[in-house]
């Protein structure tokens, strides 16, 4: 599949973000470039305080760039109010963190429903689309529970479920199997594989080369800049240090 | 999010904790009851009060003459006349003229009976009722008869409750007894039961004075009062020339100055219990506060999956509200339960049926309110919340 060919979904236009600490003005996101087309599985890669968060959090629309464009699904987002850019997170948006992020008073259900209800959709439809995307998860028994009682994978899944609940255009994934075994880091993968394979969009952000290593494309980013991007398995692509060739990128590829 | 949404999660949210949110609502509670039960015992104060003065007229006007310092006279025509010239206030008058006697029936004294001469319209001012016989009529007036009424504790110490046509003796004279009252209260002697009423010409006969220097005059109606106290101060004073000859005393003015002055005290007391309400918004604030940073997380997670800031402020301000209405309501029935308590208290220990009866005003009064200041409390910690950072909010922990 060409991505080239797909409609750009995610485009950064010389992105920067500014943190202003006393004197020193900290550079988390420095002139960042590029575009993710629909279809496309990209992990960014990076390790702590190489701006992959605070990328994460502008792909998120949950904080503005300082200055530079950010188009989201054909809109300008860069400067839209708190409210507008909540709207885009509902129904544009899909999230899956690491902590998983349920709300442990509510039930499995209850949470899957919560962007639908922030959505407006009816009582009776949320309902049936909360179910059918915990079926997807394999997580229809379940439906009654509260996150306390099922296990990290199972929790994951049902961040899963709601990420996919509000059918969106982007599922962003952060640290998805960072608090998760291997073999349940592996199972959540293959998911996340299994729903690009069925065409959704996926930005995965990770420190961790090996899961990177799922994803189709890879941009890595150095201190706010990025020094990398282009497909996966590529001489270059899971460097970890300014080095260009390192042992670790060899075992890592 | 819808409203109804809103209510299910404050619900949920508050049942989820009872403990807190039952501490959180006592202020409202101990609020509202205090509230309650205050104003219902200045009503049960109010209805007893108004209920006392009913029994000794809350419509009537006693007038006095003194004729001091006047040389002229005003006769009973004269007092008839100024009924008669104010149909549209005062619906009928009477002389009254008592005096000292004690009577004798047979052989036994009795000197604590009141003697009064009265008119042929007394028994309808004073709201006094027949048992038996007829009431004093023109004609016993204007023949001065020596005919009387009796109470119903002559009637039943002395007559055997048998008394039509029998007599007894007033300074010597004899009067025949043509009817017999009701109780007016519980028929012993010195009571409103012990009287003997004449017709108001043979008593100032017997108690030799020249014309009758007391009347009661009964308005049309509550509302009357002061404009029948007016027409009659009015007349006199063209009779008179000179506002010391007479006086005129209403009863309601009295009764409507103490219904004033317990309408403030009652007024000042449900202000002081008010205060418990406000101190009550302000714990409903204070867990507010406490349970926005304890769900930083959640606000944080809500706000990434689409909730706007109206969201998260209307379920905040929802839950505040909620718990204090249902503090309110919770206060409403306590309220309840103490003025019933209060209630049967008064009785037991004062012997007097005080009903403490909170009012439908008050209730809802109370209730809105509670709800209001639940709101009030509740916007500053919910805007601190919907104005969270969904970032700082996520990472919290």
């Amino acid at each position: 599949m060409s991505a080239a060919e797909k409609r750009p979904l995610i485009e950064f236009d010389e992105i920067y973000k500014l943190y202003h600490m006393g004197d020193e003005t900290v550079r988390a996101v420095d002139g960042v470039s590029f575009t993710i087309r629909e279809g496309e599985f990209v992990a960014i890669v990076g390790q702590s305080g190489s701006g992959k968060s605070t990328c994460m959090n502008i792909i998120g629309c949950l904080d503005v760039p300082t200055s530079g464009r950010y188009i989201l699904n054909c809109e300008e987002v860069s400067s839209l109010s708190d409210d507008d850019l909540a709207h885009i997170r509902n129904r544009t948006l899909g999230f899956i963190f690491q902590q998983y992020n349920l709300i442990p008073k509510l039930s499995v259900l209850e949470n899957v429903e919560l962007p639908l209800l922030y959505a407006g959709v009816r009582a009776s439809e949320r309902a049936e689309r909360a179910k059918a995307a915990l079926e997807r998860v394999g997580l229809s028994s379940k439906l009654k529970n509260i996150p306390a009682q099922l296990s990290g994978g199972q929790q994951q899944r049902v961040s899963i479920a709601r990420a996919l609940a509000g059918d969106p255009s982007v599922i962003l994934a952060d640290e998805p199997t960072g608090a998760l075994d291997s073999k349940t880091g592996r199972d959540v993968l293959r998911f996340l594989e299994e729903l690009n394979a069925e065409g959704n969009t996926i930005v995965l952000i990770t420190h961790d080369n090996g899961i990177a290593s799922h994803a189709g494309r890879i941009i890595r980013l150095e201190d706010g800049k990025v020094v990398y991007d282009g497909p996966a398995g590529v001489e270059g692509s899971v460097v970890t240090d300014t080095a260009p060739q390192t042992a670790e990128g060899e075992v890592a590829g | 999010m819808s409203i109804i949404q809103c209510f299910k999660l404050a619900l949920k949210s508050i049942w989820s904790s009872k403990v807190r949110s039952l501490l959180t609502m006592l202020g409202i509670i101990i609020g509202v009851s205090a509230v309650i039960v205050i104003i219902g015992l200045g009503n049960g104060m109010e209805l007893y009060m108004t209920d006392q003065f009913a029994s000794m007229g809350t419509t009537t006007l006693n007038v006095t003459i003194m004729g001091r310092g006047s040389s002229r006279q005003a006769s009973v025509d004269d007092i008839y006349q100024i009924a008669s010239d104010n149909p549209t206030l005062i619906k009928a008058v009477t002389p009254t003229v008592s005096g000292q006697g004690g009577i004798k029936v047979g052989r036994d004294s009795y000197h604590g009976t009141s003697v009064t001469g009265v008119g042929e319209d007394y028994l309808a001012i004073k709201q006094y009722t027949l048992a038996q016989g007829r009431g004093i009529q023109y004609s016993d007036i204007l023949g001065r008869q020596n005919v009387c009424l009796i109470g119903s504790y002559i009637s039943q110490e002395c007559f055997n409750d048998n008394p039509l046509g029998k007599t007894l003796r007033i300074a010597g004279s004899p009067y025949t007894i043509v009817g017999v009252l009701n109780e007016i209260s519980d028929s012993t002697q010195y009571s409103s039961d012990d009287l003997v009423l004449l017709p108001y010409s043979s008593a100032a006969r017997l108690f030799r004075v020249g014309t009758p220097s007391s009347y009661t005059f009964d308005a049309v109606d509550k509302d009357h009062v002061t404009a029948a106290k007016a027409a009659v101060e009015d007349a006199l004073f063209e009779i008179f020339g000179d506002d010391d000859a007479y006086s005129v005393f209403a009863m309601s003015e009295l009764l409507d100055a103490m219904t004033d002055m317990l309408n403030i005290m009652i007024t000042i007391l449900a202000a002081i219990a008010a205060i418990s309400l406000v101190v009550g918004g302000i714990g409903i604030m204070n867990i507010m506060l406490v349970s926005v940073s304890e769900r930083t997380r959640e606000i944080g997670i809500r706000k990434s999956l689409g909730a706007r800031k109206w969201d998260i402020l209307s379920q905040f301000v929802i839950e505040a509200g909620t718990t204090s209405a249902i503090g309110g309501v919770l206060g409403i029935g306590f309220g309840y339960l103490l003025s019933s308590i209060a209630t049967t208290m008064i009785e037991v220990m004062l012997q007097e049926s005080l009903t403490v009866t909170p009012t439908a005003d008050s209730i809802a009064l109370a209730f809105g309110v509670s709800v209001a200041i639940g709101v009030a409390f509740g916007y500053l910690p919910a805007r601190k919340a919907a104005n969270l950072n969904p970032i700082d909010a996520l990472h919290f922990s």
